[in-house]
């Protein structure tokens, strides 16, 4: 059973279950203060404003007891994955590295863009191909990622980077960054493969009906079929 | 402002006594124009609110419509707009927050939101800082509490330079078995408070809406404007689907204008009944609050429900699961409206009284004028087209639309930007949609008060059928300036003259609205504004779009509803933006001559989804030639003629018209024969331009040149 963790605020939680079901997944909303199901196998961190995001975005969610059995679930290798609110509590906690602050216009953008796949050798990027572009909405004011230049370039030799913001041709350029992420990053991945957080929501572009968001978001989402069930 | 002479007389007349402070600040508020609606009541009859759609009609916290078998959808409208001179932000934001909590107390799921913006001119600093504030606190709280912001409308006109307009209204959705009503159901029952803590803010709020906003208001009324708590708010959201989930709800009422003191007393004189509460039960966030105060301030995210005894207790623990304030406060009764503070009565009257008592009365009024003769200026048509394109109520809204989160909830299917947001309804068995779009037009409310409403109404059902929606019903939210003033109240009850007329005639139910008057400051009253935001169901989730779609072969552009192409009438360009931007005057030109509407839109949901049909536009603000403009991609062109007078047909805004790319126009004119005129006007092309050649003068711009010329918000404010 995959647990998307409501926290107060979280407001893309049922998006996220929704779509995980449309793609044949068993996934329950599982209220923070209640902590992780015995028969948890995966963990989504979605979007929202986690305690309204009065303190920075994911600050106050990343100091919620239940972080500890996430923490834990995760370093057994339970995929994680963070989305917007769920990246910003990802970055906040530790599980991923880097900061998301607010963007470069310092206002909520929603809208479309194109990401380009960085390393496609993941669970969640495996069934695209590596350079592969895909499309995908944001809807954040806080997205802006940042890292210091030796962490990054610590990242990139570690092939940490899930997705950069592009254009639709593919190519990585400041046009195409819509909130001035260092290096255009969208997405990276935790110490384990299995740990990603990104800004984009993958499940708003699941719903084969929902056909002016496209389906690419059901790649990501598929990550979970890697799943791994927690043994005592 | 108190209780006026004439209004305390009836109270003590009635009671008996003279009412106590509390009492007459009750009744100060409660029988305020905002609250009362005395001065618009005896007008609003004229609206139609019946139809085998409708399960609720105007008077609860929302209007409930049918959508299909045992699935309902709520609608309501608020307007917010002497909150947001004054606190641009927390205004607009806390208008949210109310529309929202309206759609929670029916026990629906809040699952859009539009809003409609009114601002004085954009090229001033404070309509512009007051523009940017409220989009801002709308952006803010309707982010956070996950409801998208999927529509809406943005005009600037003079006459809102010291009186913007924020017109919020939310769609919810709800079940047969959960639908929830604001009627006390039995004496015995509990009244709960669930929300924030009540403090000392917005007291007043209601009787501050009742009056014209002084020069001075921005800072001196700035203790009447609450501040949101969008956290609370989700919370609020969160702990309302459980408790309807669990059955623990019999009726509930929001707490907004006049705050607990309006809302208890109006949810039991609802059933009939009385209550009677004790106002030190209600949990407090400040010190040594008095009884008026807890009676009357309105603190944001707060809601009274009714509940059975054997219920509180549950009610209070999923309270505190999400982190809620709750409070039981008192009882339903038989008898009075009684409350007690520290035991001591502090009001004691008939619920009824206070709630249906204020007397209502139809104002002295004058008939609007409207001119007769045209009077229109000498310019080029490239000049004439460049300035109404570039207008900023023709300009692309994207500058605000993208600070709203449209997508949140998973259901929309076409995103702000199109003629109608569509949105996917999985509740119901097949692929059944809703169409949803808000709006109303100052310019031709201002030309014409009465055929400019009816253009409203045509106008806003005319995006829906573009959609191929099929209208179901409507909210409305009609903005006056001070009724006292007999040309203003003439101005006024020709917009709801109209707009009741209109929407009788396309046979479109108004389920529910808001009335605000009194806007109205040093630089004069409001044009009278009626807003209406309308839904329609459309069937499958295929939509044409608005722009015409890439890689397409080549298709025919045939104009709908427009008889002055065809010559058999005039074009008349009055309430257009063409006259706004370069001056003159001329009549109003009536949506009805010539067609029949409710044909019209009938015909048009039904053609819309055809095969034959690439794309589907709506014709509205900046007329033909910003709806020929606005369909050019950089994809594909458009190559069309117009004869005759080339200003008057291009640019009059003649509600009713839509234009059609098609690759059967046959199809069209014989789906619409004896309905509307069919013109051919042109075709689409491969070149990524607008080409209309005239009489008169060629106009030719790319795709491009069209965008930037649209872009004029952005330009200005990024």
């Amino acid at each position: 059973m995959i647990a998307v963790v409501q926290f107060g605020g979280s407001n893309c939680d049922r998006d996220a279950v929704q779509a995980l079901e449309q793609l044949g997944y068993t996934a329950e909303r599982v209220w923070h203060e209640d902590g992780l199901p015995a028969d948890t196998d995966g963990i989504v961190l979605p979007g929202g404003f986690s305690y309204g995001d009065y303190l920075r975005a994911g600050a106050m969610a990343a100091q919620s007891p239940i972080m500890a059995d996430i923490r834990e679930h995760e370093r057994r290798g339970v995929p994680v994955l963070g989305v917007c609110n769920g990246a910003q509590i990802g970055s906040e906690s530790g599980l991923t590295p880097g900061a998301f602050t607010t963007n470069e216009r310092a206002r909520f953008q929603c809208e479309h863009v194109h990401l380009r796949v960085e390393n496609a050798e993941t669970p969640w990027t495996r069934r695209f191909e590596q350079g592969a572009v895909i499309s995908l909405p944001i809807a954040h004011g806080e997205g802006r990622f940042e890292i210091t230049e030796e962490r990054l370039a610590t990242l990139r030799a570690n092939d940490r980077v899930l997705f950069r913001y592009c254009d639709p041709n593919g190519n990585v350029t400041d046009g195409a960054n819509p909130n001035g992420s260092t290096d255009n990053i969208a997405g990276v991945l935790g110490d384990r493969d299995t740990t990603a957080v990104l800004m984009p929501h993958p499940e708003r572009a699941t719903l084969p009906s929902r056909r002016q968001a496209g389906t690419d978001g059901q790649g990501i989402l598929h990550g979970f079929s890697e799943r791994t069930t927690v043994i005592e | 402002m108190s209780l006026s002479p004439s209004d305390y007389q009836l109270v003590v007349s009635e009671i008996d006594r003279d009412p106590t402070p509390a009492e007459e600040a009750l009744f100060e508020n409660l029988w305020s124009e905002h609250c009362a609606y005395r001065s618009s009541w005896p007008l609003l009859s004229a609206f139609d609110s019946d139809g085998p759609q409708v399960v609720i009609g105007p008077g609860d916290d929302a209007g409930v419509v049918e959508l299909s078998e045992d699935v309902y959808l709520t609608l309501g409208i608020e307007s917010h707009n002497h909150p947001s001179y004054v606190d641009p932000y927390d205004g607009a934001a806390t208008g949210v927050g109310g529309i929202v909590r309206d759609t929670l107390s029916m026990g629906a799921y809040p699952i859009a939101l539009t809003d409609s913006l009114y601002f004085g001119s954009f090229d001033q600093e404070h309509p512009q800082y007051l523009f940017e504030g409220v989009v801002e606190g709308i952006a803010d709280y309707g982010n956070s509490i996950g409801v998208p912001t999927v529509g809406g409308s943005v005009a600037f006109h003079p006459s809102y330079e010291g009186n913007p307009l924020v017109n919020v209204a939310c769609v919810g959705l709800v079940t047969d078995d959960r639908l929830v009503t604001a009627e006390a159901q039995e004496p015995g029952n509990a009244l709960v408070i669930v929300g924030n803590a009540t403090g000392r803010d917005g007291l007043g709020g209601a009787s501050f809406a009742s009056e014209d906003l002084g020069d001075d208001a921005a800072t001196e009324d700035r203790p009447a404007v609450q501040v949101g708590d969008p956290y609370a708010e989700k919370l609020l959201i969160e702990a309302n689907e459980q408790f309807i989930d669990e059955g623990l709800i019999e009726s509930a009422r929001d707490l907004g204008a006049a705050g607990l003191g309006g809302a208890s007393s109006e949810l039991v004189a609802k059933g009939g009944y009385g209550a009677e509460i004790e106002l030190t039960n209600v949990h407090q966030r400040e010190p040594n609050m008095n009884a008026l105060e807890i009676l009357l301030a309105e603190s944001q995210e707060r809601i009274c429900y009714e509940v059975a005894p054997e219920n509180v207790e549950r009610v209070a623990e999923i309270a505190d699961r999400f982190d809620l304030g709750c409070s039981a406060i008192g009882t339903v009764t038989e008898g009075n409206y009684v409350c007690t503070f520290e035991g001591e009565t502090v009001v004691d009257v008939s619920a009824t009284f206070l709630g249906d008592g204020a007397p209502t009365e139809v104002l002295e009024s004058t008939e609007p004028t409207t001119p007769t003769e045209p009077s229109l200026p000498e310019i080029s048509l490239r000049e004439a087209f460049e300035s109404v394109l570039s207008s900023p109520n023709t300009a692309k809204k994207r500058w605000v639309y993208r600070q709203y989160d449209h997508e949140v909830g998973n259901r929309t299917l076409v995103r702000p930007g199109d003629d109608s947001a569509v949105l996917a309804i999985d509740a119901c068995d097949d692929e059944t949609g809703i169409a949803i779009s808000a709006g109303a037009d100052p310019n031709w409310t201002e030309a014409d008060p009465y055929l400019g409403a009816t253009a409203v109404g045509l106008e806003v059902a005319t995006n829906l059928a573009s959609k191929g929606a099929t209208p179901l019903a409507a909210v409305d939210c009609l903005n006056g300036g001070n009724p006292e003033k007999p040309d203003v109240y003439g101005g006024f009850k020709g917009i709801i003259d109209g707009l009741a007329e209109s929407c009788s005639e396309l046979s479109i139910p108004v389920v529910g609205g808001n009335v605000s008057l009194y806007n109205d400051s040093s630089s004069g009253p409001i044009a009278p504004t009626p807003t209406i935001c309308m839904v329609g169901v459309t069937d499958g989730f295929e939509t044409p779009p608005a722009g015409l779609p890439a890689n397409t072969e080549t298709a025919s552009l045939c104009v709908v509803g427009d008889p002055t192409i065809a010559g058999t009438a005039r074009g008349a360009l009055g309430g257009s933006e063409y006259l706004a931007q370069l001056g003159g005057e001329d009549t109003f030109p009536d949506p009805s001559e010539g067609t029949d509407p409710g044909a019209f839109i009938e015909t048009l949901s039904e053609v819309a989804t055809e095969a034959h049909v690439q794309a589907v536009h709506d014709v509205s603000h900046g007329g033909l030639a910003v709806a020929l403009a606005e369909m050019v991609t950089d994809e594909r062109g458009i190559s069309a003629t117009i004869g005759g007078p080339a200003h008057e047909r291009l640019f009059n805004e003649r509600a009713g018209r839509t234009v059609v790319a098609t690759t059967d126009p046959d199809a069209v004119t014989d789906a619409f024969d004896g309905v509307a005129p069919v013109a051919t006007v042109g075709e689409t092309t491969d070149d990524g331009a607008l080409t209309v050649h005239t009489d008169a003068d060629e106009l030719v711009y790319d795709a491009t040149t069209i965008s930037d010329l649209r872009n004029v918000l952005e330009a200005e404010l990024e």
